[in-house]
């Protein structure tokens, strides 16, 4: 499945879209193929804090449970509650209606590059 | 993010098998898993629509991976008495029977179904993942009968339809010669066949909970088959459906999965599985001491437990007694949210005194503990 070149990702299979100081995370098709049909998300509350590189939620399919990552270390300025309420937005359509969360952070971490990480997945 | 199935993907088996269907599965679009070293379809789209294709119209499965051991000779009917749980002897030509192979402590090396083919002859279909052991102890129990016991499994390709519409994809299926009536055809009971110019087993059995077909069929003859079906069915809403909907389908219907709920240290009468050891039959069967004393009265036993909500609890979490009970009374073997119920359901070993249907107990799901409450099994049954 092809990923967005235009995004930034990690080693977790998220994808991360920053614009100013924002980051909105969602995980990649790769990931969201790897799982299953997702049927659960649960999703930090917003206005926590959050380190990046933490488990900040998880997303479960029929087979299997996914953790979350937090990709920066910031503020959860805003999580997805349609993808809470349908799960198979993750599977629909991972880069867009799947997103998951809104970081307000204050300094960006290095993350992969497109090409990295379609190699990270062997694509 | 991470997963555990992604974990998994990570451990590269030391001898890959593939299907003789495996190309029609790639072709398909098939994800796949390592089963028992076997690359199966794992999913073609979606588990859901595959889960409820098989509840509503029909699904196709590739079962090639199972192991096919067949027992001919005088003494058939006589041996197996000896080397199963059950008494074949008993069953008719072109009846199965779900029986168990029993170590001498009372423990299950697999759970098995017997096929009565010919008068002197039975099939044996075992799990994937006991192939060898399966055969291994059936082998060793032959000595003293006129019988031979032969592993057909890489001969032999197994297909299976299931759902409401499967037996008119059947008689629909060009080429598929049946001998005899499928709609007079009763729950586990077999007719033979053809396919093109080759043999096939046709079994009313299957591994859903709900109506269906089993088809033995040759390797060389597989994949034709297989591609037959498929046509026939694409009127009848027929889906290739994969490992992950097989699970949530025969975990809905209350089956025990080899592996999971069954092992060699659990005896039958724990699993549910009492009525599958025959202790009335006079053979003095592999096991059958064992039996007699059954397991000890604090062993636990397997329930099934059904929750609200979305979070499922899944194969190794702990099972307690109170949202605060610090030593576990359970575990759950299979979990998953139900894809027809819409809840959380699962099948765990408790201890006997949390076995009472309508007790409630928790499960710990990554921390969190979830009420759950002991519910009888199966949790789903097709209307009829």
């Amino acid at each position: 499945m092809a990923e967005h070149s235009e995004l930034q990702y990690t080693a977790e299979h998220e994808w991360v879209q920053v614009d100013g100081d924002t980051a909105t995370v969602g995980i990649t098709a790769y990931a969201a193929d790897k799982l299953g049909d997702v049927v659960f998300v649960e999703l930090p509350a917003v206005g926590s804090d959050v380190a990046g590189g933490t488990v900040v939620g998880e997303i479960e399919s029929t087979k299997s449970v996914g953790e979350l990552f937090a990709p920066v270390t910031g503020t959860i300025a805003e999580t997805n509650d349609a993808v809470v309420e349908s799960p198979e937005l993750v599977n629909s359509d991972p880069f867009g209606a799947g997103w998951l969360l809104k970081v307000t952070f204050t300094e960006l971490p290095p993350l992969l590059s497109y090409a990295e990480y379609s190699a990270l997945i062997g694509e | 993010m991470t997963s555990d199935t992604a974990a998994h993907n990570d451990s590269t088996p030391t001898v890959e098998r593939f299907s003789p269907l495996h190309q029609a599965h790639v072709d398909a679009g098939a994800g796949f898993t390592d089963f028992a070293g076997w690359q199966m379809p794992v999913r073609y789209s979606s588990d859901l629509a595959e889960h409820h294709a098989v509840r509503t119209s029909a699904g196709i499965f590739d079962l090639s991976h199972m192991a096919e051991i067949v027992v001919t000779g005088p003494d058939a009917g006589a041996y197996l008495d000896y080397a199963l749980a059950g008494k074949l002897s008993a069953i008719d030509l072109l009846q199965a029977k779900y029986s168990l192979i029993l170590n001498r402590a009372g423990g299950i090396i697999d759970d098995i179904v017997v096929y009565r083919t010919t008068e002197n002859e039975y099939l044996v279909i075992a799990n994937a993942g006991n192939r060898f052991q399966a055969f291994e102890a059936l082998a060793a129990r032959a000595a003293r009968f006129d019988v031979t016991v032969t592993d057909r499994s890489d001969d032999v390709a197994l297909i299976a339809v299931q759902g409401p519409n499967s037996r008119a994809i059947l008689e629909a299926t060009a080429g598929l010669t049946v001998d005899g009536d499928l709609s007079a055809l009763k729950y586990y009971r077999a007719l033979g066949g053809t396919f093109q110019a080759g043999t096939v087993l046709i079994a009313r059995t299957g591994y859903t909970g709900e109506d269906g077909f089993e088809l033995y069929v040759d390797v060389p003859d597989a994949a034709a088959l297989w591609d037959a079906l498929r046509a026939a069915g694409a009127s009848f809403g027929l889906v290739p459906a994969g490992l992950a909907s097989r699970d949530t389908l025969r975990l809905e219907a209350g089956m025990p999965l080899y592996g999971h709920e069954l092992s060699t240290s659990t005896y039958p009468a724990q699993a549910g599985l009492g009525r599958v050891v025959n202790l009335a039959k006079e053979v003095d069967f592999v096991g059958r001491e064992a039996s007699e004393e059954g397991p000890s009265a604090e062993a636990r036993v397997l329930v099934g437990l059904a929750s609200a909500g979305k979070r499922a609890g899944r194969a190794d979490y702990l099972v307690y007694r109170s949202a605060d009970a610090t030593v576990a009374d359970g575990v759950i073997t299979s979990g998953a949210l139900s894809p027809t119920l819409g809840h959380p359901i699962a099948m765990a070993y408790v201890a006997p005194g949390l076995a009472r249907l309508g007790t409630e107990v928790f499960v710990d799901v990554r921390g969190t503990r979830i009420p759950a409450t002991v519910t009888a099994l199966p949790f789903y049954k097709r209307q009829k």
